[in-house]
């Protein structure tokens, strides 16, 4: 074993500020009463960005591209684009929480510490260049989440997803662990350039590859929320609290996304004919499944669980190619979803205050009538939702289905093109209950007063529009980042 | 000319961007003053009609080629450009929308009294992507404005329509959804085969018999679902009945063009082989639409309705007249004879463009009086507004295809052309003449003409000077067509040739 030398730690200062960072945070939230908390979600909130400019002033030099700890760690594109948008939608989430924390007395620093661990774990699932470096980040990045979904730990609903996400998701590691060990089996290392090297040069056996990849993809796909391993998706999506809704409804999805880049692409790219094909099949349940599914959900929040899973479904398709463009668009697709999904989760945010969940889809009724703003806010994030152009929605639906057809499965790009006509119906009813509706009597708006949260919200919206329209340099910073040039 | 006027360099852009301004401005400064967002929106739309004058001036109409060109990279990792440029037909659909859309803000001045800001947002917002439609010379582009198109149509409808409008509106939005995924999936897999997405460039691409056949039908389902044709057209009632007048205006004089537009952009330059073998179904599909939609509005006791249908019927020569040209071309060397139907199509186009924008404005001004569209409810209002009486005979006739108005040019152009092909046809589409003077006149009957039905119609008052400019506006366009169409057809000769030139290519 080679001594650890600065060539190694540097790579990895923003992860260590990171947990540094924590820490101290940790301890500091003890000695601060409650009415002082918003200091520890200020801070949480500064960590964030700061770790962001340090990946980026780590990804900019050159010197520190490549691999640290002996292949343990990768500093690549991917993982810098990966880990920015990931912290920045973090960021998101902090800001758009506290309103909803505060009047429900959940505004706790566990919130803050929890998130950021998990966070700790995304960046390093980003960069993971071995088995052991990838596990570990996915289990820091569950173990976090479990806790957070049953953070409101009166409320029964929490507790019960939060037992299902913990069942389930234990169990989807599990397989993955078992698939990883099988792969060890069959090639004897446990690094993904060795197992890649191994795979390609010989094969060993057949069999246990083989059956360790489906362990592999199942564990892959139970951490996306892919039909048919998406039960855990609704249930946790409406039981949680929305903020911890909106977190694991957006930044994990960009860790899912390198997840499934570094074990498919890194390590097991020479089996790519076996696991197309079972992508391919995950691709087209979660299509038919999460689109049809979300047609019959009068709640908001389960109809966005479902809506999820078909986005994973085009996400998939971007896997299914197996070229760069092809993850370049996969990547472009959960980077565009993560930020969709905080506006999303921001706006029932909004929309909710003490003593009421604006969950139904029906608490948006007449929003139009009652703030313009809000309701245009709305209609951007349904209608880039359901990929209609100027929105992000559309270039990244764009860039799939061109992966899927440049790869020759038409078919499978016909009925994903076909499905989305089938899911636009459901963001589309949103329009029309916020637009078109009367207002309830019964429910009325109070508008947050956090200046901020309106602020980012505002920004967050219009940002689907600008990259609609100005999403070029993203894409090609996607691509860049997937081809290493 | 276009190089003398600094702003020529731009021209494209600013008149698609200054209405999209002109919505920012509605929507920030009019949201507490209904009178103010109405006047902010007027003035933009003014100036993108004033735009649209050097834009028509500066057209050098004998040259070939696009004009007023503007090429930018828009998304470089896939090759789409901002790319926009005019020829004489996207000059006449341009200065047919920027037209409709002033008249349909004076229309809508004291009809719509809700939300004011919003909605006139939305029709300088449509107005803006429908220019880019015309405008748009890379097929990415084009899709993008095609498709933006529906978001401000779906709340236009769904926001002022009528009763039923929820139904309506969504139905509309998913069937041109429907329909343009294919187109969308068919132009990924050009995009795939050639590496551009430029239209000029696709229409030179040889292509096999299999690959252009299934484009063939990617775009046939996008545009048959806008024109719309028979069978994909049911949208096409229900969206106009619900909408607002405003609404149903820009829908028939414009969106619908779209799709007419969209078979001379992408079907006959990309696929010329494959149009020119399955010409038959459209031109079947197209008789269908002229004739028994024609039978159809026969039998509608909604006024708007019974335009609606009218319009299919209407829109069945554009793409008769389409098609027509590829067998005529093609088939029987008559490339003069192909060059009558497409202009006679392209007429045709900005023809039903002014009337029915004008009958269901007419429509309208008896709806905001009445809050009826039920024939029944009428009879003898021209005792009550005899200025209206007269404007709404002389657009019927003009529907009817009266000589002298513009309807008539057209629609016998492209009876005309299609003899040269087949006289069956041609007979079969001049039955139209019977069956649309039918339902017409027979409309014009039961709503003006008779006793006054009741005391509603006996407190009718005539139309105000508001609705005087518009259906005066609408009438002189109608008139000038009419009686005096060469500049429309000189503007347009040239573009024509060049689709001539391009169907008559073979490229398997």
């Amino acid at each position: 074993m080679n001594p650890i030398s600065m060539a190694d730690l540097l790579p990895l200062v923003p992860e260590s500020f990171l947990l540094g960072s924590v820490c101290v945070l940790l301890l500091a939230d003890l000695f601060l009463s409650q009415s002082q908390r918003a200091v520890t979600h200020w801070l949480a909130i500064a960590v964030l960005l700061l770790t962001a400019a340090l990946v980026c002033r780590v990804n900019g030099d050159d010197s520190l591209a490549g691999s640290a700890f002996g292949g343990m760690f990768v500093n690549d594109g991917v993982a810098a684009i990966s880990k920015i948008f990931m912290l920045i939608t973090t960021a998101l989430v902090f800001v758009y929480a506290k309103p909803y924390l505060i009047p429900r007395k959940l505004f706790q620093g566990e919130f803050y510490t929890l998130i950021l661990f998990a966070v700790l774990g995304m960046m390093f699932l980003a960069s993971a260049g071995n088995t052991l470096t990838a596990y570990l980040g996915l289990e820091l990045l569950a173990l976090p989440s479990y806790a957070l979904v049953a953070l409101d730990r009166d409320n029964p609903r929490s507790s019960e997803a939060a037992i299902k996400y913990f069942v389930l998701g234990a169990m989807a590691s599990g397989m993955l662990l078992y698939g990883i060990s099988m792969i060890y089996g069959a090639t004897g290392s446990l690094d993904f350039a060795s197992i890649r090297g191994a795979l390609v040069s010989n094969v060993p056996h057949p069999g246990l590859q083989t059956f360790g990849l489906v362990f592999i993809v199942i564990g892959i796909a139970f951490k996306f929320g892919a039909a048919p391993f998406h039960m855990w998706v609704p249930d946790v999506y409406q039981g949680a609290p929305t903020p911890v809704t909106m977190f694991i409804g957006s930044a994990p999805k960009i860790a899912a996304f390198a997840l499934a880049y570094r074990l498919l692409e890194d390590a097991l790219a020479p089996l790519f004919n076996d696991w197309s094909g079972m992508l391919a099949v995950l691709a087209l349940l979660s299509l038919v499944i999460g689109n049809l599914v979300a047609l019959a959900q009068t709640n908001l929040k389960r109809m966005l669980a479902y809506s999820t899973i078909s986005h994973v479904g085009f996400l998939l398709l971007g896997f299914i190619a197996g070229t760069a463009e092809g993850y370049a668009a996969a990547l472009f697709y959960a980077i565009s979803y993560a930020i969709t999904a905080t506006a999303s989760f921001g706006l029932i945010v909004f929309m909710s205050r003490a003593g009421f969940e604006a969950e139904e889809i029906d608490d948006f009724r007449g929003l139009n009538q009652r703030n313009g703003w809000y309701a245009l806010l709305v209609l951007l994030v349904m209608a880039s939702l359901a990929g209609v152009p100027l929105f992000v929605g559309f270039l990244a639906k764009l860039q799939v289905l061109k992966a899927a057809v440049g790869s020759g499965m038409l078919p499978l790009a016909l009925i994903a093109g076909v499905f989305a006509v089938i899911g636009a119906f459901y963001y589309l009813r949103v329009i029309k209950v916020v637009y078109f509706d009367q207002p309830l009597p019964s429910t009325q708006l109070v508008m947050p007063a956090d200046l901020p949260f309106r602020i980012a919200l505002s920004v967050n919206c219009l940002a689907l529009v600008a990259l609609g329209i100005f999403g070029g340099p993203l894409m090609s910073w996607c691509l860049r980042a997937v081809t290493g040039g | 000319m276009s190089q003398a006027l600094p702003l020529s360099q731009y021209l494209l852009s600013s008149l698609i961007w200054l209405p999209i301004l002109g919505a920012i401005a509605t929507l920030v400064f009019g949201h507490a003053d209904r009178q103010r967002a109405r006047w902010i929106a007027l003035l933009a739309a003014l100036l993108t009609f004033a735009l649209s004058i050097p834009l028509y001036l500066g057209y050098a109409a004998d040259v070939e080629g696009m004009q007023f060109v503007e090429k930018h990279v828009w998304i470089g990792a896939l090759n789409v450009y901002y790319h926009l440029g005019v020829d004489g037909i996207s000059v006449a659909l341009i200065a047919l929308t920027t037209f409709t859309t002033v008249l349909v803000l004076i229309g809508a001045w004291n009809a719509i009294e809700e939300k004011v800001h919003q909605y006139v947002a939305c029709f300088l917002l449509l107005e803006a992507l429908m220019i880019g439609v015309f405008c748009a010379r890379d097929a990415l582009l084009f899709y993008v404005f095609f498709e933006a198109m529906l978001i401000p149509m779906f709340i236009i409808i769904g926001i002022w329509g009528g009763p039923r409008r929820v139904y309506a509106t969504i139905k509309f939005f998913l069937f041109t959804f429907f329909g343009s995924i294919f187109m969308l999936i068919g132009l990924i897999y050009l995009y795939n085969e050639t590496g551009s997405f430029d239209l000029d460039y696709l229409a030179r691409y040889p292509l096999s018999m299999t690959q252009q056949f299934w484009l063939f039908f990617s775009f046939l389902i996008a545009f048959a679902v806008k024109v719309p044709m028979f069978p994909v057209h049911t949208w096409l009632p229900d969206a106009h009945v619900e909408a607002p007048t405003g609404g149903s205006v820009i829908l028939a004089a414009i969106m619908l063009k779209i799709g007419g537009y969209g078979f001379l952009r992408f079907s006959l330059p990309i696929t010329p082989d494959a149009s020119h073998e399955l010409a038959w179904l459209v031109i079947a599909l197209s008789l269908i639409a002229v004739v028994y939609i024609g039978f159809v509005a026969l039998v509608q006791e909604d006024m708007k309705k019974l335009i609606a249908y009218s319009s299919i019927s209407h829109m069945g020569f554009v793409t008769l007249g389409a098609f027509v040209s590829l067998e005529l071309a093609r088939d029987l060397g008559f490339g003069d004879a192909a060059r009558l139907a497409l202009q006679g199509s392209m007429v045709q186009m900005i023809s039903h463009g002014f009337i029915s924008a004008a009958m269901f404005s007419c429509v309208g001004v008896v709806y905001d009086r009445m809050h009826s569209r039920m024939i029944k409810d009428y009879g003898g209002v021209a005792n009550t507004m005899p200025w209206f009486a007269a404007f709404m005979v002389f657009f019927a006739m003009a529907n009817v295809g009266l000589p002298g108005t513009s309807g008539f040019v057209g629609e016998f152009m492209v009876i005309l052309a299609s003899f040269q092909a087949s006289p069956l046809v041609a007979a079969t589409a001049a039955i139209t003449l019977i069956v649309g003077a039918a339902y017409t006149l027979w409309l014009v009957k039961r709503v003006l003409f008779g006793a006054v039905a009741n005391h509603h119609v006996a407190e009718l008052t005539d139309i105000n000077r508001r609705e005087a400019i518009v259906l005066g506006g609408f009438a002189l366009a109608t008139l000038l067509v009419g009686l005096w169409p060469a500049p429309l057809i000189d503007l347009m000769d040239t573009s024509v040739q060049e689709v001539v030139k391009q169907l008559m290519r073979v490229k398997v």
